[in-house]
């Protein structure tokens, strides 16, 4: 099993919902990050005072998938955050040893 | 005494319920510009602001301000509010008042709250609640008492020599902006002042606390023509005049200076135009009041980069927006003040009455600035020679709200984290078992 992990524009999370559910992945996990990269952050201005945000917002979207689904998701997973300008994040994947489904106790490829 | 006015009175009445309405305003204005660890540490200073004083005014500092016996400060003929049956001393003749003195007192109180208030500004994330307690009782028996006798009582010596102040522009915001400079340089700076970045943490609340200020303002200017009359009427109309105009004056000069214009700047422009006019709401016509909004737009934004250049931190800028604004608003008075507008008033340099006015108004900004400044100053050593005025270093890293209220703000996620932060795993997992349990 891998764990594909994507670091996206968050106003990209729904095209990204709907392309891994195409390839039927049944469960996804997001979270609001910050960070930086490439993309400049921006400055903001307060009564003359110029603040520098270099952190910038980005979603953090986590699945678990089988190994032969894993580049396939991943294809899809990059075509659906793709914009072509600077800032589209990034998606890696690790492999994953064990995967427990709380509710059944079901493991490994059956608990996906 | 005069007959009572029933309208005069229920105007008054209901203006005093207004301005009180203000120093709400005045903790989410400034509320939403301190950093969010520290915004329940402002909102509480201003709120108990409002029980403080009303104590100290009820108790003695009523008297100060308005007792008669000399030209300094009041006796204390007043004080605890006995012998109100009496008429307010020095209001004779034409000045007679037309309301109950009792209306009169709770109307007055409502700015005797505001203008300490108006000081926690400079002071934000810093004053330690004990110490601000009592230095709000100490400053509003030694610095606002007196300083309201000199101005607005007709016993008083600035009154006397004729300056005019209709609604406070020297009592409230020259005297509030000395005092905020005076104990930003008692406490000292903000740690991190000015490298780290403090942004205000709810933009929102600064707009919904400027727009209650702006509302609750036609009680404070309005109200100020004690009765239910013309001049009531060319105090609202200017008041809103005056903030509109300095409204778009404050955004322009932010456009032209960084390129946009914020709504924190709005908001800004709004108070600086309101505090202005204040002094001149009822001696000026409603196109002197565009003149006295465009120059308090104009000239406060560029006053609150004196803190940077010179050191001093004024977290919340009471320096660029209540003193200089003060200054603005009394100086114009003896520029465009009209006998048109109020019989009772004087014509001012641009309408023929000469520089004599201006002088009166310039001697009346100085003496009341210098005077706050020197007692707020030594109130606040003396404060701190007794007790710790400002938080510790632990205390101040960790906020206003958890150091000295034991309370937060804001609920931040369910694992009571920072918001958006991550949640590491925890280091041994539980026992997996290994059949199915359930379905």
């Amino acid at each position: 099993m891998r764990l594909v992990t994507a670091i996206i524009k968050p106003f990209k999370l729904d095209d990204v919902k709907a392309a891994i559910e195409a390839h039927g992945v049944a469960g996804v996990t997001v979270s609001e990050v910050q960070g930086f990269g490439r993309q400049k952050g921006h400055t903001e201005v307060y009564r003359g005072a110029e603040y520098t945000v270099d952190l910038v917002p980005k979603l953090k979207v986590e699945v678990l998938v089988d190994d032969l689904d894993a580049d396939k998701v991943l294809e899809a997973l990059v075509d659906a955050a793709r914009t072509g300008s600077i800032g589209d994040g990034k998606v890696w994947t690790t492999a994953v040893d064990d995967v427990v489904r709380v509710r059944t106790g079901e493991r490994g490829p059956d608990a996906l | 005494m005069p007959a009572i006015d029933t309208g005069a009175t229920a105007w008054v009445l209901a203006s005093a319920a207004l301005v009180l309405l203000m120093t709400p305003g005045l903790a989410f204005f400034y509320g939403g510009m301190v950093r969010g660890k520290n915004v329940l540490g402002m909102l509480m200073q201003n709120f108990a602001a409002i029980a403080i004083v009303s104590i100290v005014w009820v108790v003695v500092s009523y008297s100060l301000a308005f007792g008669g016996g000399s030209d300094i400060v009041g006796n204390l003929h007043f004080a605890g509010l006995q012998h109100m049956s009496q008429a307010v001393p020095g209001y004779v003749g034409a000045g007679a008042q037309v309301i109950p003195p009792m209306a009169f007192v709770v109307f007055q109180l409502m700015f005797a709250v505001i203008t300490p208030a108006l000081i926690t500004g400079s002071t934000a994330d810093r004053w330690k609640f004990g110490a601000f307690v009592p230095f709000v009782v100490l400053w509003s028996i030694l610095v606002y008492g007196p300083v309201a006798h000199w101005v607005f009582s007709p016993e008083g010596w600035l009154f006397k020599r004729g300056a005019l102040d209709f609604a406070g522009g020297t009592v409230v915001h020259v005297n509030a902006g000395a005092a905020g400079l005076a104990m930003a340089l008692v406490l000292g700076r903000r740690r991190g002042w000015p490298k780290e970045q403090m942004r205000p943490h709810n933009v929102p609340f600064v707009l919904l606390g400027a727009g209650l200020l702006w509302f609750g303002w036609f009680g404070f200017n309005a109200g100020s023509a004690l009765g239910a009359n013309n001049l009531a009427a060319y105090a609202f109309v200017n008041t809103n005049t005056a903030t509109a105009a300095a409204l778009l004056g404050w955004i322009t000069v932010e456009k032209l200076k960084y390129g946009k214009s914020t709504t924190l700047g709005a908001a800004s422009g709004a108070v600086a135009g309101l505090v202005a006019i204040t002094p001149c709401a009822g001696f000026v016509s409603p196109l002197g009041s565009i003149a006295v909004g465009v120059l308090a737009g104009g000239i406060c934004p560029l006053a609150i980069g004196l803190k940077t250049r010179f050191g001093f931190d004024d977290s919340l800028d009471v320096v660029g927006v209540h003193l200089f604004g003060g200054v603005v608003g009394s100086l114009c008075v003896g520029l465009f003040a009209t006998i048109d507008t109020n019989s009772a008033g004087k014509d001012g340099l641009f309408y023929g009455g000469g520089l004599g006015l201006l002088g009166e108004q310039a001697l009346a900004v100085v003496s009341v600035m210098g005077y706050s400044f020197v007692v707020t100053f030594v109130i606040g050593k003396v404060i701190s020679l007794v007790i710790r005025s400002r938080l510790t270093a632990e205390e101040e890293i960790i906020g206003m709200d958890v150091a000295m209220h034991g309370e937060s703000a804001y609920e931040l996620g369910a694992a009571g984290g920072t918001g958006g932060g991550t949640q590491s795993l925890p280091a041994v997992r539980p026992p997996v078992p290994t059949t199915g349990v359930g379905t």
